[in-house]
């Protein structure tokens, strides 16, 4: 199990163990991360899944496919560190991985 | 998901009172398969979508991605199986009204339902069948603080006057379609425009993307590349919209804002018409998709009954049902007959294919 942190508005920190394969969204929706809608279910294509990577984390998490920018554009306050989390796979390598929920999503 | 502008299209309607068999609210999946399984029963329909195109959910939201559970359809896109439900139900010859909302159900006198789109188009139908998925589509709102109060008098979603444009200062926000239709059209009329989007990249199509450039390119609007995170103004008039930018912040002065931000699905008037509602969606029976209403029906995303699949087999099941028993009222002295498409001869003439 590899264990990822998703860290509030406010600070609060939540820590949930998944399963390599999984997307960071679905490992946020079985633990019920509040500010993760997914309201498409992980199909790139309602970006409410928004989260900051944090800076430590960005190489190994990588950029955004182009799809994945494109969609984007409908998220709110996007910054370098942006990424849908259901486009996020996760891996041996992101044991550890912690992402910021962004205020609103849209 | 693109970003269509769901008010642009539909003002082809003659406002004359329609009336008819069945009609359908929704053109998703499920909206355009009961036209089929209706007009097998010689139900003649018309279909309603806020949307400028048919296919609801598959259409707007995952054109390009594929679906592997159609039964018999191992693989196939959004839109694809949006294009084969069309040619499916050719035969029985649909009329569409889109671009257009359904507001307001009620009941004539006569036990028939009168409906009213948000352009005023009137029907008369002796059953309705609600198809209405997750709702309406919707224009996305920013989630800007005191967005609200600027709506309809500054803020727009969209362009329904051009001339609530004209010698404005306006802003325009996205990087879609939409976005850059409606600064090409904009820029001509209005005392100033400034686009403004995210990233120097844009979804738009290139000839547009070219346009816009060349009219910033001989300064007659301007691009900015960034976020809006505030809005001021007084008495819902805007005045000016802070932009956070690589460099910093800044000041966009601006009295029209035209955000496009793409569609989301929203239960809207639905809820406003009688029927029962839980959490949202219209409870039916399992038996005929009826509402708590007698000659209303729901089918799809938007009803619940125990063991409800949101999937589109499901919604082609329900239609199937439902349209025996809208058959019971717009036919009530027929006798219906069951039988097959392979071997019924009356069947094959409905489908032209005999
Ligand atoms: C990304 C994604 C992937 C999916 N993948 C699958 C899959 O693999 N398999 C599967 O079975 N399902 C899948 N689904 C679900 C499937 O798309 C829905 O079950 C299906 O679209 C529901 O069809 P529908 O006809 O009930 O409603 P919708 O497709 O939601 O269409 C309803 C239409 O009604 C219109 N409408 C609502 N109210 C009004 C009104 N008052 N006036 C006018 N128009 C109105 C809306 O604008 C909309 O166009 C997926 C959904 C998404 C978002
Ligand atoms: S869940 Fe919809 S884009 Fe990620």
């Amino acid at each position: 199990m590899v264990k990822i942190t998703f860290v509030q508005e406010d600070g609060t920190r939540q820590e949930v163990e998944a399963q390599p394969g999984l997307t960071v969204m679905e490992a946020a929706k079985t633990e019920d991360v509040p500010g993760i809608e997914a309201e498409c279910g992980g199909a790139c294509a309602c970006a409410t899944c928004h989260v900051y990577v944090e800076p430590e984390w960005r190489e190994a998490v990588g950029p955004p496919s182009e799809m994945e920018e494109d969609m984007l554009d409908f998220a709110f306050d996007v910054r370098e560190e942006s990424r849908l989390s259901c486009q996020i796979r996760i891996s041996e390598k992101l044991d550890g991985l912690v992402v910021k929920v962004p205020s609103k999503q849209f | 998901m693109s970003d269509t502008n769901p008010l642009q299209a539909g003002d082809d309607e003659t406002g004359a009172l329609i009336e008819t068999d069945a009609l359908i609210i929704g053109a998703g999946p499920c909206g355009l398969f009961a036209v089929f399984e209706l007009g097998l029963l010689d139900i003649k329909s018309h279909v309603v979508d806020i949307l400028d195109k048919v296919g609801g959910q598959c259409a707007e939201l995952y054109p390009e991605k594929p679906i592997y559970d159609i039964p018999a359809l191992p693989v196939v896109t959004g839109q694809e199986l949006t294009d084969r439900l069309m040619e499916q139900i050719k035969p029985f010859g649909p009329t569409f009204h889109l671009g257009q909302r359904i507001d307001a159900l009620s009941r004539e006198t006569d036990g028939r339902f009168r409906l009213t789109t948000d352009r005023g188009q009137v029907f008369v139908a002796k059953v309705v069948v609600i198809a209405a998925g997750g709702g309406s589509f919707t224009p996305k709102r920013p989630p800007l603080e005191g967005i609200e109060a600027y709506e309809g008098a500054s803020v727009f979603y969209s362009v329904r006057r051009m001339k609530d444009f004209a010698d404005q200062d306006v802003l325009i926000v996205g990087g879609g379609d939409s976005a850059l239709d409606w600064t090409l059209n904009l820029q001509p009329i209005a005392r100033s425009l400034t686009l403004l989007h995210r990233r120097d990249d844009f979804r738009g199509a290139p000839h547009s993307v070219d346009k816009m450039r060349a009219l910033v390119a001989s300064g007659a609007m301007r691009l900015l590349i960034g976020q809006a995170t505030a809005l001021h103004g007084a008495d819902g008039r805007l005045e000016r919209v802070t932009v956070k930018t690589k460099e910093g912040e800044e000041q966009v002065a601006c009295t029209r804002m035209l955000p496009f931000f793409g569609l989301t699905m929203k239960l809207g008037p639905v809820a406003d018409w009688g029927l029962n509602l839980e959490e949202n969606l219209i409870p039916v029976d399992t038996e005929k998709f009826e509402t708590s209403v007698p000659g209303i029906f729901a089918i799809g995303d938007i009803n619940a009954y125990p063991g409800k699949l949101k999937l589109i087999l499901s919604g082609f099941h329900e239609a199937a049902l439902m349209s025996q028993a809208a058959h019971r009222i717009v036919y009530p002295d027929k006798k219906l007959l069951f039988q097959y498409t392979t071997s019924s001869s009356s069947l094959q003439k409905k489908l032209g294919v005999r």
